[in-house]
């Protein structure tokens, strides 16, 4: 009997390629022949923008990049940028920046787990996730006013100290959240449907993993035991006690568990960053890159011209270039600030995990079934956001 | 300092003619080679000095300089846990350079979007298309002397910026 | 009501216009068409806490089934075909909420790349605010909506090929 190849178009418009992915497969019968990703419809021109905007100003805009993790996105912006300046954190803000990212790797891979879930079947996970979810935009709202785009680090510190009534919420977290987990194990880690869809699916190699530059929990997944936040530390990470867990089989059903682990891992991550909270200042001493407190904004003539002056100028950054990679949710996000000595950064490239991740999509699903090529895209977890920027 | 770096010194003895600079700045070690060296020098660092792990390829659009272009490679050693950043000048007349997916299947996408933005050609590609922009797109946007809201818009002028 | 009710009093009488209004709105069934930021916090207006299915909100994944499309995120140049080939596949009556700064006017992103606004290709009904707008405020956007459409005129006569849907002037 002939045979013949059907090309198939999936997305722009497709509810489980996660934002506005396209995707054209090459099917003969069921089985996947070619996959070509057509990405770009949501490129944005941020590393362009950034490079119109004083350094402050390009702050915003990295939290619209992976709107999933926007702490970890100014995270990397602010070190990157604190590297250049070559200014010291204080303590308290530091520690505040490691809760709040993990809170936001929380809440990165809630969204995962539920959106993972859905496609595959299993609604109920959707529903609870995204109400565990809630509770960390709760904490978001809290500490900055937004609920997603939060943009509350800031280069030198943090915009303003924990609010009253944080520290019981986020304990909440710590003492409930386990709990979930073990209900969405419970619902999935068990559940025949979700095995036979995941475990075997979307096999690949360490070497392969590396060859395709694969970071974050899809590497660890796939048996390399590689982790920014323990072997090349920031934010004062090598102070923390963590787990890296490591997945055996480099498939779906590995990085599904990972991710898991990762997920109480951050809770403990979290648990160990309150008890090390101690008062002190948010904001460095460096009066040429911070803004000045409101208090003196308000009451005097001095404290209001230095505020004008950085939020219309700027701060002159040395001349130079850094690379700053952090682990973010995804996988390693790296910023490459290049300076030219101005207020404005030269060059602000963006080392984006998703994108990176997604090029090796036709390696994981040739080969497989046509349904089974939704489970790949949610187990790479991508955020069209920051693959097209 | 950069001298004592392993990997400088291996590269200084290896390619002594093809290291331009090498330099640390804030602990990170950068080395600038011709680009006619690239893949040797990459193929050094990631078989001799297990730079195994290719993070990133990205351009910098120096307008007004010559050369014009640096290309820039992130390179990570995942057992060492050690980066190194190689860069190799792009001149705006021969704006090509060998592309490095025979060593790194990652490098194809990275290129692809370095090629889109900033036009720079990575030769011996397997599929060298625009990647983020549509295909009959004109112009690469992240150059310098591309205007930030495109060449068929007046600038915004009512604003500082 | 000043119309005799020889039928007893389980007989409302309505004009077709209100019945078929009434209808419309409370199952708006909007398209699951997320483009960005917005379409997270859309995904979180219809989860657990905010529930969109209590308003007869409930997303559908084809055009074919949706009578409203949430623009939710930034439209950008290489997109703008798409939205309008899945605008046109969605049968009449059919409503456009731009949801967030981007969809409304292009957002912060004043770039090359970027639509400044979807009502420069789609008429757009409602406008919701917000870089991304709160689960309420898309609520609040979707129950504005749900106004416009109980004041349409000629609802009934337009579906079976009688003149043209007529909006009351604001």
């Amino acid at each position: 009997m002939a045979s013949e190849i059907m090309t198939l178009n999936m997305g722009p418009q497709h509810p489980s390629t996660h934002g506005v992915l396209r995707l054209v497969v090459e099917l003969d019968g069921e089985v996947i022949q070619k996959i070509t990703p057509h990405i770009g419809y949501l490129h944005r021109g941020i590393e362009k923008l950034s490079e119109h905007r004083t350094y402050h100003q390009a702050l915003p805009l990295t939290d619209r990049m992976d709107y999933l993790a926007p702490m970890h996105n100014n995270l990397g912006y602010v070190l990157a940028v604190e590297k250049l300046l070559g200014i010291e954190v204080p303590e308290r803000a530091e520690t505040i920046r490691v809760i709040m990212a993990e809170l936001t790797r929380l809440k990165s891979h809630l969204v995962w787990i539920a959106c993972h879930a859905l496609d595959i079947g299993a609604m109920t996970v959707f529903i609870y996730a995204f109400r565990e979810r809630e509770k960390i935009m709760e904490l978001y709202e809290m500490v900055s006013g937004a609920r997603m785009t939060s943009n509350y680090f800031r280069v030198g510190g943090l915009s303003r100290d924990l609010p009253a009534g944080f520290e019981s919420a986020v304990q909440e977290i710590v003492d409930t959240f386990p709990g979930h987990f073990d209900t969405y194990e419970g619902l999935l880690t068990k559940n025949t449907i979700w095995l036979q869809r995941t475990i075997g699916n979307g096999v690949i190699s360490a070497e392969d993993a590396i060859d395709f530059g694969i970071s974050g929990p899809a590497l660890r997944g796939s048996g390399v035991d590689f982790d920014l936040r323990r072997d090349l530390p920031y934010s004062g990470y090598e102070k923390y006690d963590f787990k890296v867990p490591v997945g055996e089989n480099c498939d779906t059903f590995d990085r599904y568990k990972v991710r898991l682990v990762e997920m109480r891992e951050a809770v403990k991550i979290i648990d160990q960053a309150m008890k090390r909270l101690k008062p002190g200042p948010v904001l460095a001493d460096a009066p040429q890159v911070c803004y000045p407190p409101k208090e003196s904004v308000y009451n005097s003539i001095e404290g209001l011209i230095h505020h004008f002056k950085i939020a219309s100028e700027g701060f002159p950054v040395p001349e130079g270039e850094v690379y700053q990679g952090v682990e973010n949710p995804k996988g390693e996000l790296g910023y490459y600030m290049v300076s030219d000595g101005g207020s404005k950064p030269y060059r602000m490239r963006v080392r984006p995990p998703s994108f990176v991740n997604l090029g090796a999509i036709e390696k994981m699903a040739k080969g497989s079934m046509i349904a089974d090529l939704v489970a790949v895209i949610g187990t790479l977890d991508i955020v069209l956001g920051e693959i097209d920027r | 300092m950069a001298e004592n770096n392993r990997a400088v010194v291996k590269l200084k003895e290896r390619f002594a003619n093809a290291l331009l600079d090498c330099k640390e700045y804030r602990g990170e070690v950068t080395v600038t080679v011709k680009k006619e060296n690239i893949l040797e020098v990459l193929k050094c660092l990631r078989d001799d000095l297990r730079y195994n792990f290719l993070t990133d390829i990205t351009a910098v659009d120096y307008l007004g300089q010559d050369p014009r272009f640096m290309v820039v490679y992130h390179l990570m050693s995942i057992p060492n846990k050690d980066r190194i950043r190689v860069k190799a000048p792009v001149t705006e007349a021969d704006c090509s350079i060998d592309s490095a997916t025979a060593l790194w299947n990652s490098a194809n996408w990275l290129e692809r979007e370095a090629y889109d933005l900033f036009g720079v050609d990575f030769k011996n590609h397997p599929n060298l298309v625009r990647i983020l922009m549509t295909d009959d797109w004109v112009g690469h946007p992240l150059r310098k002397d591309y205007p930030l809201q495109g060449p068929d818009r007046e600038p915004y002028k009512g604003r500082l910026s | 009501m000043g119309v005799d009710q020889p039928l007893g009093e389980n007989i409302i009488t309505t004009s077709l216009d209100s019945l078929v209004n009434w209808a419309r709105k409370s199952s708006i069934w909007p398209m699951t068409f997320g483009l960005a930021c917005c379409a997270i916090e859309m995904m979180a207006t219809g989860a657990a806490k905010h529930d969109l299915d209590r308003f007869g909100i409930i997303f559908r994944a084809s055009p074919r089934q949706a009578d409203c499309i949430i623009i939710a995120g930034t439209v950008t140049k290489k997109m703008l075909p798409v939205i309008k080939t899945v605008y046109e596949q969605m049968p009449e009556p059919k409503w456009v909420v731009a949801m967030g700064a981007c969809a409304c006017s292009g957002g912060v992103f004043d770039t090359y790349s970027v639509v400044q606004g979807i009502d420069e290709a789609l008429p757009v009904d409602v406008y919701i605010p917000g870089c991304p707008p709160r689960p309420e405020a898309l609520l609040y956007g979707l129950m504005k909506l749900q106004e416009k459409i109980a004041n349409e005129r000629n609802s009934f006569g337009s579906s079976i090929g009688l003149g043209e849907r007529l909006e009351p002037a604001a």
